[in-house]
């Protein structure tokens, strides 16, 4: 049987970067790829502006991603694609991973530490209400990018995009490209959900119109999609009568939320967090159970990749140091308040070697001008200003807690005042 | 006076242009590209185009290729048509000039993905 110390499931931009720090770190390091090829969604996201953190230029993804694959295949990091876990187990101390691929067929495997950087799923149709037949012409957007990126298919001719996240932000402007017409970008809530230069680079620069507080309530169509219902919501996003407008199009284009995979970490019981739909992580991105790390889009999703990265980087160098040697933990919990959507970690290993905490965190409305400050112990441990917090923009801040002589009964809270 | 977003970096600050007799003022910027591209938007705006190239192997049909600068808007459009009578017909690799000097504005067009890789992988 193979041992590791570090088995890495998922080989997208989080589980390259958490390689190679295991590697780094001197952990003898696996990853795992169901696909064919490493680079996870990046592979198919071809447009630019990727890694202006981390590398400071202006990246494709492709171009992201190969950077990273090519740094993985020159190190001792052993890969394996196309390759399919089926169960993990814990015995004792250690892991023991059961693979199957067409190399070895069934295979187990042991690992002291394992990372999940399985990203994240988007949510279908059948997560959005919507009535009327189901014919064929609707995607998710992803499904459509990866339909025209990858084997250089036109979906449709005209076509309508419900919600306004990132990817069909991105893909509003791609498919207008490839010479088909978007009709408009429809999104129920009445503030995008994407970065405010895809809004102005994806659907200003061609004249295609946003339309907040609306979305679409049915599809028409046998086989074919051939127009969608369009109507304006109230404040609760309830569809207000009398206001449908029916648009003829053959395409529909979902951008209505990422949601992180977790089918790994619910089978060994690990507990999610309902903010993040990912798993409570400390400090050190080590999820409740002992011995696993979640990082990227499986742990929370991000908007950009450099971070994506960045926390690849602090799961698979706690991991191989985990897979070394480990003390008990002593966590206390860091809760946000009610004004933001969520903050990562969500508790603080107070035992634990490494005192600079990285946290993120995203605020659930759009405010002007707040203060986030950290709490603890009524004492204010760490403060800074913001012209602007948005949803959609995620926000990294960094602390030290190596003087702040936390306690094991302690917390820290998390809190926004105008 | 005129609002825009700037679409240097995902911070997408909100910008103020005036236009004052022969000067252009710009606020709210974060960075002095805020300036530069507000600057460009009101004399010549200018894009990056990202997009595929058709290829002679069936198994990765696509490759991935972006301008390695910004070209003016007036060329997007052109430079799509361009872009999609290329076909390659050999394993590019990431950086490899697909088309040297687009409408000679002095940008070319590279390739974003490493062929021999996606080749290797996918066989
Ligand atoms: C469709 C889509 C489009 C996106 N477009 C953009 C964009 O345009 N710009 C942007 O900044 N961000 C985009 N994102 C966000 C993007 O996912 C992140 O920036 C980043 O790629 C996340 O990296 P990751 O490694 O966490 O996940 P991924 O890149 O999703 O990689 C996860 C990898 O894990 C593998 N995997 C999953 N489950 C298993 C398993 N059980 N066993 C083995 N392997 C497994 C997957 O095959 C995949 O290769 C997009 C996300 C999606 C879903």
């Amino acid at each position: 049987m193979d041992n590791y110390d570090v088995v890495v499931l998922g080989g997208g931009p989080a589980g390259l970067a958490a390689a190679l720090a295991s590697n780094e770190c001197g952990g003898k390091t696996l990853i795992i790829e169901r696909e064919k090829l490493l680079g996870g969604i990046l592979k198919q996201c071809i447009h630019d502006g990727f890694g202006l953190i981390r590398f400071k230029e202006k990246l494709s993804g492709p171009e992201y991603s190969g950077r990273y694959i090519d740094m993985v295949l020159e190190k001792d990091i052993d890969v394996e694609t196309s390759t399919f876990v089926t169960e993990i187990k814990k015995q004792g101390e250690e892991f023991l991973i059961t693979i199957v691929n067409s190399k070895y067929g069934v295979k187990k495997i042991k690992a002291k530490a394992i990372v999940l950087a399985n990203g994240c799923r988007e949510r279908t149709w059948r997560q959005v209400f919507i009535q009327g037949t189901r014919p064929a012409g609707i995607y998710t957007a992803g499904t459509a990018q990866y339909f025209v990126n990858m084997m250089g298919y036109l979906p449709f001719k005209k076509c309508v995009v419900l919600g306004s996240g990132d990817i069909g932000l991105i893909m509003a402007r791609r498919l207008t490209l490839e010479g088909c017409t978007v009709e408009g970008v429809y999104e129920a809530k009445s503030t995008p959900s994407g970065l405010s230069r895809n809004i102005a680079q994806c659907l200003d620069d061609f004249s295609i119109p946003l339309h907040l507080s609306h979305t679409v309530t049915r599809v028409f169509g046998d086989d074919r999609l051939n127009a969608v219902e369009i109507s304006k919501v109230d404040e609760k996003m309830i569809p207000i009568p009398g206001t449908e407008k029916i648009v003829e199009c053959d395409g529909l284009v979902l951008s209505v939320g990422l949601i992180p995979e977790n089918e790994i970490a619910e089978s060994l019981n690990i507990k999610i967090d309902r903010k993040t739909k990912g798993p409570f992580v400390d400090q050190n991105l080590m999820t409740g159970l002992e011995g696993v790390f979640s990082c990227g889009n499986a742990l929370h999703v991000n908007d950009l990749v450099d971070y994506v990265s960045e926390s690849g980087e602090i799961a698979g160098e706690n991991a191989a140091k985990y897979a070394k040697e480990h003390k008990d933990r002593k966590l206390i919990r860091m809760n946000a308040d009610s004004k933001f959507l969520y903050a990562v970690p969500q508790y603080i290993d107070i035992n634990s070697l490494n005192q600079k905490v990285i946290a993120y965190f995203r605020s659930r409305d759009i405010r002007d001008k707040m203060t986030v400050k950290l709490l603890y112990d009524g004492q204010v441990i760490f403060s800074r200003k913001y012209n602007k917090l948005k949803p959609p923009e995620m926000e990294r801040i960094t602390f030290d807690i190596s003087k702040l002589n936390l306690k094991d009964n302690g917390e820290i809270n998390i809190v926004m005042e105008g | 006076m005129k609002t825009l977003v700037c679409i240097g970096c995902p911070n997408g600050c909100e910008l103020s242009v005036e236009e004052k007799a022969n000067d252009i003022l710009v606020s709210g910027n974060m960075c002095p590209k805020g300036k530069e591209f507000a600057i460009n938007e009101i004399k010549n705006p200018v894009r990056s185009v990202t997009s595929t190239v058709k290829t002679v192997y069936e198994e990765v049909p696509r490759l991935s290729v972006r301008t390695n600068g910004e070209i003016p808007i007036k060329y997007v459009f052109p430079l799509m048509k361009l872009i999609n009578t290329v076909e390659v017909d050999h394993p590019a690799k990431r950086g490899e000039v697909i088309l040297k000097d687009v409408f000679h504005t002095g940008v070319d067009v590279i390739a974003t993905s490493d062929m021999n890789y996606m080749l290797r992988g996918v066989k």
